[in-house]
């Protein structure tokens, strides 16, 4: 049951390799883009899973119950890693909106070659 | 509460509240004029703290009064009162004389978003320079990181943002990397505090997450610090970026990067794992020196002056790291002396390149032939500042060398390597930089350079004399690197076994 048990931890593993070897793999900028969203993505998803407590509850303490809370902690910590990708993902857009009036194609491959030309 | 007591966290807040008044103000020479300000205020915290890191010891401040390690707290000690002092020091000095060679590499109407994103990125640099506190760290890293983009492709050259591009993907990746260790590292700790991660490591040293998280963190940094091999979007960062962002980038940037490096595996790490010692030197001694070879003999052949520096500046990285990964106390104070000195002589190099550029359009070797004859005091200054990243005695790239050499002879086999690897790298400094100095002062200009030129704009050169001269002035009096440096290297190795 081990492999189940840790069934998040392996989708953060495969997320991240995806996301990666789009990053590598496509000369298409926003393919790059799109690959490194979604190696950001399995880290939040990494973050989210760990503050999970067995049997555990939303952090909201009242007066009177006894509970065993989950950690909030790293839920807050991953939404301000949120806004980084965001931001992240929005200039990496407005770089490559830029590259295209510059060079009139996205393709890494296609500008290099434009490079070399000029 | 004294005003004197807030220093830490008003080190990262003025920067960071000028920037948004600066878009409000709408001016580019107001606009200049704030960011200067901002600046030169910043350096001017840096030197209090620094005078009081001097005097007291590690400066702790509670931000909103949350004790550690329950709130993030500010935590400055040697090595962060050097990086501050450089950091804030090479921003206001470019900022100071770079404003005639930033007003032709960007539109008047986009001036003032600019200077904003500068203070951004000094605000998010200076930030992980305070910070105590892991997470705080990666937001501070991403906030510098994206306005340094920002300002890399502020210039006319188009492939300015094929660079950025190319940094954002690299630069988010190791970001990325480091996020992935801390989280592992609070997983098995706990804790985001540098000072308490170290503490309770120890207890689950030995668990798999620990070793990994080591990994990640390190090969993140790594990215951001352009250590050979992860150093491909460095030149053409460098290259294309308008020359004083060069300049400044070219001070701070992978310093403060190799400072947060310096910082996890050391203070954090190093003490806990059982053979961290022996597995940080075994994966960067080997890097540094490869890139110490590969940087220098890339630097030996090209052509083009700026992406000439930036190359040497990966052999630079790499002498920082070899001080650093000999682990002993003399290797970290060379390799943190390096740091400072390395910052002096290459953004003195790059305003000199910057004051250049304000006359010659072509930056190569052969476009500057005979740029000695009508900039005599640039051309003067960049081979001061020339023989500081050579190694001259008597300046400060000596000081630094020296201290590196002498604690290589202390390190058995992999000491003689390094010794030979620095001795050949620097010659091939010497031919680097004599190939710069015989262009500008031996050649006859090219035909279809105009004959009459002249000299940049005085608060340019007055900014480069000024870097050339701190070089000698450092070279000649380092006791305040050197002893930073020192205490630097004891704060980092008190918790080794």
């Amino acid at each position: 049951m081990e492999l189940l048990g840790l069934f998040n931890y392996w989708v953060f593993a495969v997320l991240l390799m995806v996301g990666f070897y789009a990053v590598i793999a496509k000369p298409n900028m926003i393919k790059k883009l799109l690959g490194l969203a979604i190696f950001q993505a399995a880290v939040f998803l990494l973050y989210i899973t760990m503050d999970k407590v067995e049997g555990g509850t939303a952090p909201i303490i009242q007066a009177g119950v006894d509970a065993i809370y989950s950690n909030p902690l790293p839920q807050v910590l991953i939404l301000t890693a949120i806004v980084v990708g965001i931001s992240t993902t929005a200039l990496g857009l407005a770089l490559v909106v830029r590259i295209h009036e510059a060079y009139g194609t996205i393709e890494e491959d296609e500008t290099q070659q434009k490079d070399l030309e000029a | 509460m004294s005003l004197a007591s807030q220093l830490p966290a008003l080190q990262v807040v003025v920067p960071m509240l000028t920037a948004p008044v600066l878009v409000l103000l709408r001016g580019a020479s107001l606009a200049w004029a704030g960011a200067t300000a901002a600046s030169f205020m910043a350096f001017a915290i840096a030197v209090a703290l620094t005078l009081e890191v001097q005097a007291g010891g590690t400066q702790v401040y509670e931000m909103g009064a949350w004790p550690a390690p329950f709130g993030i707290e500010l935590r400055i000690d040697a090595l962060n009162a050097l990086v501050l002092l450089l950091t804030t020091g090479a921003s206001a000095l470019a900022l100071l004389c770079g404003r005639e060679s930033l007003a032709r590499d960007i539109d008047e109407d986009r001036q003032p978003l600019f200077y904003a994103a500068w203070l951004i990125a000094l605000a998010g640099l200076t930030g992980i320079a305070v910070t105590g506190d892991a997470f705080n760290v990666f937001v501070f890293m991403e906030i510098s990181s994206l306005a340094t983009y920002v300002i890399i492709a502020a210039g006319p050259d188009r492939r300015a943002l094929t660079a950025t591009f190319k940094y954002l993907i690299m630069g988010t990746v190791g970001a990325t990397f480091y996020l992935i260790g801390v989280g592992l590292v609070y997983m098995m700790t706990g804790t985001l505090n540098f000072a308490d991660m170290e503490a309770r490591i120890a207890e689950v040293a030995d668990q798999r997450p620990i070793l990994v998280a080591a990994g990640f963190i390190t090969v993140g940094l790594a990215l951001k610090a352009a250590v050979f091999p992860l150093h491909v979007w460095l030149p053409n960062a460098y290259t294309h970026a308008p020359h004083i962002v060069t300049a400044f980038i070219a001070a701070c940037s992978t310093k403060v990067a190799i400072y947060v490096l310096l910082r996890f595996d050391f203070f954090v790490f190093q003490g806990n794992l059982e053979g961290h010692v022996v597995q940080f030197a075994g994966f960067l001694a080997p890097l540094a020196l490869l890139g110490i070879v590969v940087g220098s003999a890339v630097a030996v052949v090209e052509g083009n002056l700026k992406r000439l520096l930036a190359y040497s500046s990966v052999a630079q990285i790499g002498y920082i790291l070899l001080g650093a990964s000999f682990s002993s106390a003399a290797g970290l104070t060379a390799g943190v002396a390096h740091m400072f000195n390395h910052a002096l002589a290459k953004g003195a190099l790059f305003l000199a390149v910057a004051a250049l550029a304000m006359r010659f359009k072509d930056l190569t070797l052969d476009g500057l032939a005979g740029a000695a004859r009508s900039m005599p005091w640039t051309s003067a200054a960049l081979v001061l500042a020339g023989a500081s990243l050579v190694g001259i005695p008597g300046t400060a790239g000596f000081i630094s060398k020296w201290l590196l050499l002498s604690a290589a002879f202390e390190q058995g086999a992999l000491g003689i390597v390094s010794v030979v690897v620095v001795v050949i790298s620097s010659l091939a400094a010497v031919v680097y930089v004599w190939r710069i100095v015989e262009r500008l002062y031996f050649d006859e200009p090219a035909a279809d350079v105009p004959s009459v030129q002249q000299e940049a704009p005085w608060l340019l050169l007055a900014g480069v004399w000024l870097a050339a001269l701190a070089n000698i002035y450092f070279g000649l009096v380092p006791g305040l690197p050197v002893g930073l440096s020192e205490a630097a290297a004891d704060e980092l190795l008190r918790h080794l076994p």
